[in-house]
């Protein structure tokens, strides 16, 4: 005899409260992050030794009549952190197991990446306002 | 159920036994996947300090600038280069296994190597264009 209840049952979400979307919005963040993440490795590359002013041309630089190193550079770090998060939620469940500890580390991690991209993308405009 | 009298009284390991087994390479190239995915995680904040340093203005850049070139620096990194090509490599090959394959033993080993050797020449020969070049936007 099943101790689950009928609507739990018709959930479908087992022990873990939740469905697969975690597992897809890793997978398609993954996805996203391979060209993107050579993209940030071929434009870190190429800014190695660069000053000031040669960092916010490149930032800045028009291509197709937008800034796109801009734009690639905060789509990278806003999916790359949402990818962080969601990896970092999968490490802290796998070996967390007080569930006071787990539940702090939780939030202090989403707290940790939303702080990195408020001060990236804060950083981001102020760098294409000046240029 | 009554407690067992012949119960040894010593601890049992516990499953998963890492400092019994033999460690199979793919449970090496798993573990160190999250591990560079943590440090990757600890690098963000380097970014952030490298996009803020560039909107603050030319000192500001120059002291970033300056860490990222010294020797603690440059090891630091290199770690995160490495840990970068890794988690790419390792990260295309579990984008495989979720669409099935790749699952062979053999190739799963020989993947697993692939991993571990290109990703350490991927970070090099990155580490090596940039020692020598020092980039290529600003000639």
């Amino acid at each position: 005899m099943s101790m689950e209840t009928p609507l739990h049952r018709v959930q479908g979400l087992g022990p873990a409260h939740a469905g697969v979307k975690h597992f897809w919005r890793e997978r398609v963040t993954a996805a996203a992050l391979v060209p993107l993440s050579i993209w940030f490795a071929w434009a870190v590359l190429g800014l190695v030794g660069a000053n000031e002013p040669q960092v916010l041309t490149f930032l800045a630089r028009s291509s197709f009549g937008v800034p796109l190193n801009a734009i690639l550079l905060g789509a990278f770090i806003v999916i790359m952190v949402y990818h962080m998060a969601l990896g970092l939620q999968v490490v802290i469940e796998d070996y967390v197991h007080g569930e006071g500890a787990k539940i702090f580390l939780l939030l202090a991690t989403r707290a940790f990446g939303v702080a990195i991209v408020a001060v990236c993308v804060y950083a981001l405009l102020s760098i294409a306002r000046a240029v | 159920m009554a407690e067992n009298p012949q119960r040894p009284q010593r601890a049992r390991p516990l499953s998963p036994h890492l400092t019994i087994y033999r460690w199979p390479v793919a449970m090496a190239t798993s573990i160190t996947h999250r591990a560079t995915g943590i440090a990757l995680s600890a690098g963000t904040v380097l970014l952030a300090w490298w996009l803020v340093a560039a909107a603050s203005g030319p000192e500001a850049y120059a002291a970033f600038a300056a860490a990222a070139d010294s020797i603690p620096g440059r090891i630091v990194l290199f770690g995160l280069v490495w840990s970068l090509a890794y988690h790419l490599l390792s990260g295309i090959r579990h984008l495989a296994w979720d669409l099935g394959y790749g699952f062979e033993l053999r190739t799963a080993e020989a993947m697993s190597w692939a991993i571990i050797l290109g990703s350490v020449a991927l970070a090099a020969a990155v580490f090596a264009l940039a020692l020598a070049g020092q980039g290529g936007f600003n000639a």
